[in-house]
């Protein structure tokens, strides 16, 4: 057992809050800059990281491949503009996976 | 179709022990799988109705915090921001779902620069206004339901990975591998009988021929 860090990654707005509450921030605007903030978090000792779903939007095969590891949790967060349902979605879709089916959100598919 | 075997009697012991086994196995995923996509619904559920919450809670949250930013000047707010008086730290322990390992958060909060219990605020109420607050309030008071978020969802991703892979090992055991191996015992067996009906016709032959001669 060792210790492990927390991480939000977003734009500034947003995630400038999450610093008084003891989590590193690293406000970034690109989803370039995303992806090298997170590959570094990852061999960083982050346990959990949370991003902003606008920021997620284009590197989700980076993001699904940390779901498939033990850690990091990759969380993800609505930003200052409301949620674009993207966590949900994800949800949804690991319904599907695991029972073949979407019988949770009760919509045929 | 069938696997391609001799068809004696030391092949189909060892078939019929290879399909006996094949069938324990198949039953057991069997089990494994559907007690997995139980304990799966509970926490997919817990991990929808979780996700709801937050979602509405931290947008709140920003929505508070753009109001702060919009009343105060910039560099005041990066200002009372700068030194967080905790940090967090995380423990992690492994925890076993159905032989799915999934993390397990714990995480204490530690008061920086080695101050004595501190407020939730880093910064004097002088230059700050109060939507601030209010944000900093909501944020530190969902923490431990983000947390709670992230190892539900962690534990939902990892056995959505777990179920999949056990299904489909159930299904190649139930409509390939069982169903051939049944076929090929069917094949040596229906062989053997044939042989010793051959067998049996041709003593039969010789002894009417044996007959016929004396």
């Amino acid at each position: 057992m060792s210790t492990y860090k927390i991480a939000v990654i977003g734009d500034k707005d947003s995630i400038l809050g999450f610093k008084t509450i003891g989590v590193d921030t690293f406000p970034v605007t690109s989803t370039q800059a995303a992806l090298d903030t997170m590959k570094k978090l990852v061999s960083d000792q982050y346990g959990v990281i949370f991003i902003t779903e606008a920021l997620a939007q284009g590197m989700e095969d980076v993001i699904n491949e940390m779901h498939k590891r033990y850690l990091p949790a990759v969380v993800l967060i609505p930003n200052s503009r409301g949620t674009q349902g993207i966590g949900i979605e994800q949800i949804r879709s690991n319904v599907e996976k695991a029972i073949g089916a979407d019988i949770l959100f009760r919509k045929e598919g | 179709m069938e696997i391609r075997v001799n068809p004696t009697r030391m092949e189909l012991n060892r078939l019929k022990k290879r399909l006996t086994m094949a069938q324990r196995g198949h039953k057991l995923l069997k089990d494994k799988r559907d007690e997995l996509i139980r304990q799966f619904m509970i926490l997919v559920r817990k991990n929808k109705d979780l996700r709801e919450h937050i979602e509405k809670e931290l947008t709140d949250a920003f929505a508070k915090f753009l109001l702060a930013r919009a009343v105060m000047p910039v560099e005041n707010l990066e200002e009372a921001l700068m030194y967080p008086t905790k940090v967090l730290r995380l423990d992690i322990h492994r925890q076993n779902i159905m032989s799915v390992y999934t993390p397990r958060f714990d995480w204490v909060e530690e008061q920086s620069g080695g101050a004595e219990e501190s407020s939730i605020y880093p910064y004097g109420f002088v230059d700050t206004s109060a939507e601030l607050d209010t944000s900093i309030e909501t944020l530190s008071k969902i923490l431990p339901q983000l947390m709670e978020l992230a190892e539900v969802e962690k534990s939902v991703q990892l056995m959505a990975e777990e179920i999949e892979k056990t299904r489909r090992r159930v299904n190649a055991l139930e409509h390939v591998l069982i169903p051939r191996l049944e076929e090929t015992v069917k094949y040596i067996t229906m062989k053997l009988d044939e042989s010793e009906r051959g067998a049996l016709t041709r003593l039969m032959k010789i002894k009417d021929v044996v007959r016929a001669k004396m």
